[in-house]
């Protein structure tokens, strides 16, 4: 019965999400710290990226400079052969556990949503990354833009059932 | 330390947050969903879909909050110092629309709190804000999740969503995002 739960409990999570916990050990609040240190290390690259700018992100879509397209290319580029290599060669976690990364399937979801992403994104100049790294370079008003996204999540949640997928 | 990062630095080192993130306690990388957990922590009320252990994915919760106090630092110590070099083409169409404050990450010309109150202001936070949080979760994923995560394994439905985020975008900057200016 407890596994049951569990199981659904995961099947849940894994709704609609790319990024899960796939880990079955339990961590602590100290465990948990050092997710904050990778987070504050990769606001720092936001920032000094200038991944968050907004008019960077204008002159990505208006093709006006490779900066951003290097940026995401050279990413995937390191991040895939890291996945490579740790399919190939089974690199355990820390922890001593398989990496598991679950496969994603497709849905109707994946363009509807998509699309409208990106247009928020051009509007808003950031994805939900850059949304925390502004705040906290300072940009007051944009918590209003993370409430609206909060929003957002939660008015999809609230009609997931109702849209095409 | 006050110049920005070339790309070719700042992405091999996003990439690399992969197998960081893998290593050190098998977690996928990806930020929108914090957004969920925001949800299902604050407001869950019946729907199924906010209604599960939330805990279990606190680290993603961490995780942002280091995003957050990495802007703080970034801003406190690391600033940089001169304002944003743009393209010459976009700086002009910009100014004729009112923006000429260059220096922050968002134009201070209309994010701010005066201008959220008019039209122009509502439609690029609050809109804006709202189709980024209800299109990432309708799409499974962000730039984060699909574009980086989902690309790097090779995955072709995050592929789809990739190339229908930029489709979105270049819409939004060549059409909507001038209408709006304009207003």
């Amino acid at each position: 019965m407890e596994d049951y739960k569990e199981f659904k409990d995961s099947e849940l999570r894994h709704q609609d999400a790319v990024c899960v916990n796939e880990s079955e050990k339990k961590e602590s609040f100290f465990s948990n710290l050092k997710y904050l240190i990778v987070g504050i290390l990769f606001g720092i690259v936001f920032v000094k990226a200038e991944i968050i700018s907004w008019f960077r992100i204008q002159e990505m879509f208006r093709l006006q400079s490779f900066h951003m397209y290097g940026i995401i290319g050279s990413a995937v580029t390191v991040g895939a052969i890291s996945v490579f290599l740790i399919k190939r060669f089974n690199i355990k976690t820390l922890g001593g556990e398989e990496i598991k990364i679950e496969p994603k399937s497709f849905n109707k979801g994946q363009i509807y949503g998509g699309l409208m992403f990106g247009i928020g994104w051009a509007m808003t100049g950031a994805c939900p990354g850059p949304l925390y790294a502004q705040l906290g370079y300072g940009a007051t008003v944009v918590i209003v833009v993370l409430l609206s996204a909060i929003l957002g999540t939660w008015v999809y949640g609230k009609f997931r059932d109702k849209l095409p997928h | 330390m006050n110049q920005p990062i070339a790309w070719y630095i700042a992405g091999p080192l996003i990439g690399l947050s992969i197998p960081v993130l893998l290593i050190i306690g098998n977690k996928t990388f990806g930020v929108s969903s914090s957004l969920r957990h925001i949800c299902a922590s604050c407001f869950p009320g019946d729907i199924s879909f906010f209604n599960y252990n939330w805990k279990k994915e606190i680290w993603n919760l961490f995780f942002v909050a280091g995003i957050f106090l990495g802007g703080i630092i970034a801003s406190l110590f690391l600033s940089n110092s001169q304002e944003v070099i743009i393209h010459p083409e976009l700086k002009n169409f910009l100014a004729q629309n009112g923006i000429t404050n260059l220096s922050g990450l968002v134009p201070a010309d209309i994010f701010n709190w005066t201008t959220l109150f008019t039209l122009k202001g509502f439609l690029m936070m609050v809109v804006g804000g709202f189709l980024v949080g209800f299109g990432t979760r309708y799409a499974g994923g962000c730039t984060s999740g699909h574009a980086i995560m989902g690309l790097s394994n090779l995955q072709w439905p995050s592929l789809v969503a990739t190339i229908c985020f930029m489709i979105g975008g270049f819409i939004s900057a060549w059409l909507i995002v001038p209408f709006i200016l304009s207003l």
